[in-house]
């Protein structure tokens, strides 16, 4: 089966997912088609974390199916590194490598992983740099940078390896409020492009700003999901107004 | 030069042979040689035994961690002294080829089971030194990696060793002082190495007392050096904005 665009470009399919005996993912399904930014909030432990982990086999699965651009995520055959070029993924803690400057930590992976020749990985760093705005900040080791700046940096490293997805887990959750703000212009812009991303956030402002759809996650399911207009002026289930009444 | 050492020897009763007999000065240089040799090439295979017995143990295959850890029981439960003897008098034995002249001739030399035990030696315990180093490599940093498409070998090479080597160099350091003194038990197979030779010169010239304060001295330069060079290492390696 060949994907084509019109298709979505990651399908989850009655998702369920267990640690141990606690079962954290009860039957999740959800579509995000090409270019579309889909945002899950809910409350903290709902499973948001597990399933944006699922998507590209952090975690596993139990059962149900996730596929990205048609491939079969959880096929024990799957080639990782295949769906890994397709999938970025920031983390709320940065997670960049602390013995590397910012530029190497970019070009890392494309160098060391796709064996891609270094100059030319070099320049696509440094022109990635530029985008997030770190420019100068190239040589700069993690522990020398902000929690802002290290986590743009995050994104150039992912952004580096050309994913067609991009996913977020509250990638802004551990910063300073001032620095919020640069991390969420980064990811506007990169939306206003046309990346595919998959966000869990808990800026409900910015999600109603950027998403095309938002989902709403209780304790391991789907509640509910629609528009951000809709889901913020009329949402249907009780659960999900008195999240909303409790955080806007 | 010579002359002091001779007037040491005639006035003071010191008798310094390496300093004024050329032959014996000779020996001993050799010895030094091979106390260098012995602990450059120990200190670097043990550090690569360290480091692959490190990331087999952390592989899913039970079998070889459990290969690794009977490795790592055998080479630190029993005196290196006795593993040294049983490679050269026991699997040195074993393994000979028919010499030129039809008799049966060592495969491998006394100097090449000395490194050969040292290194499995000091690389049984550099395993467990990288261990513990691994495991205070955060969760989330190896996590990053997989998720930017490395796999478990690269993760290992780029990400977790040398962040686990920053973090372990303190004891690897102590480990490998301890390689180089240990490198003095090849006297007992007959390898010329600094001890061997002064025992050599000291049974001719009956200078014990002097040349046992020179192999002394010896040693507490050539830790020195260790010392010094694991510095340097340290410091090239710090990591700015990082762990201090
Ligand atoms: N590796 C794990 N082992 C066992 N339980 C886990 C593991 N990871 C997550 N859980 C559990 O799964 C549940 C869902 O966790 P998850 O991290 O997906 O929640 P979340 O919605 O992302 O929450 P938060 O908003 O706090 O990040 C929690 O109850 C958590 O304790
Ligand atoms: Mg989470």
């Amino acid at each position: 089966m060949t994907w084509t665009p019109d298709k979505p470009i990651i399908s989850i399919k009655d998702v369920r997912k267990s640690f141990g005996a606690v079962e954290v993912l009860k039957g999740v399904s959800l579509d995000v088609m090409k270019g579309e930014v889909i945002c899950i909030i809910g409350p903290s432990g709902s499973g948001k974390s597990t399933l944006i982990r699922c998507i590209n086999a952090l975690n596993d699965i139990q059962s149900g199916s996730i596929t990205v651009e048609g491939q079969e995520v959880h096929d024990p055959k799957l080639d990782k590194l295949e769906l890994r070029k397709k999938v970025g993924m920031v983390f709320q803690q940065y997670n960049l490598f602390p013995h590397k400057t910012a530029l190497q930590n970019v070009m890392m992976a494309p160098v060391k992983v796709l064996r891609q020749p270094k100059a030319e990985v070099e320049a696509r760093a440094r022109a990635l740099l530029r985008k997030v705005r770190l420019e100068g900040k190239e040589n700069s080791y993690p522990g020398e940078l902000s929690g802002g700046q290290q986590q743009r940096v995050a994104i150039a490293r992912s952004l580096a390896m050309n994913p067609d997805v991009m996913l977020f887990d509250e990638v802004t959750a551990a910063l300073d409020p001032e620095t919020v703000k640069e991390v969420l212009v980064t990811i506007r812009d990169l939306a206003a492009e046309g990346m595919t991303c998959v966000l869990v956030t808990h800026e409900m402002g910015f999600a109603r700003e950027i998403a095309d759809h938002v989902y709403f996650t209780d304790r391991g399911v789907i509640v509910e999901h629609a528009p951000p207009r809709e889901f913020f002026e009329h949402p249907k289930d009780p659960r999900t107004r008195a999240f909303l009444s409790q955080v806007l | 030069m010579e002359q002091f050492f001779t007037w040491l020897y005639q006035e003071q009763g010191i008798n310094l042979t390496i300093g004024y007999d050329s032959y014996d000065r000779g020996l001993f240089l050799a010895g030094i040689w091979m106390t260098v040799k012995l602990s450059v090439l120990s200190v670097l295979f043990s550090l690569v035994i360290g480091a692959l017995g490190a990331w087999i143990q952390g592989s899913p295959s039970a079998l070889m961690r459990g290969l690794v850890g009977a490795f790592i029981a055998f080479f630190r439960n029993t005196p290196p002294l006795v593993q040294l003897y049983f490679f050269y008098f026991a699997v040195g034995t074993v393994l000979r080829h028919t010499g030129e002249n039809g008799l049966p001739q060592p495969l491998v030399s006394g100097f090449g089971w000395a490194v050969i035990s040292l290194s499995l030696f000091a690389g049984s315990l550099n395993v467990e030194i990288f261990r513990s180093g691994i495991e205070a490599v955060p969760r989330a940093t190896v996590e990053a990696a997989s998720a930017l498409g490395f796999n478990r070998l690269q993760t290992y090479l780029h990400v977790v060793l040398p962040l686990a080597l920053r973090i372990s160099l303190p004891s690897l350091g102590t480990n490998l002082v301890n390689l180089v003194k240990t490198t003095s038990l090849a006297y007992a197979i007959a390898v010329p190495e600094v001890l061997y030779v002064s025992a050599q010169i000291w049974s001719d010239q009956l200078n014990v007392r002097e040349m046992m304060n020179v192999v002394l001295l010896t040693y507490i330069v050539l830790v020195a050096v260790l010392v010094w060079g694991l510095h340097r290492w340290e410091k090239s390696m710090r990591i700015p904005g990082f762990g201090t």
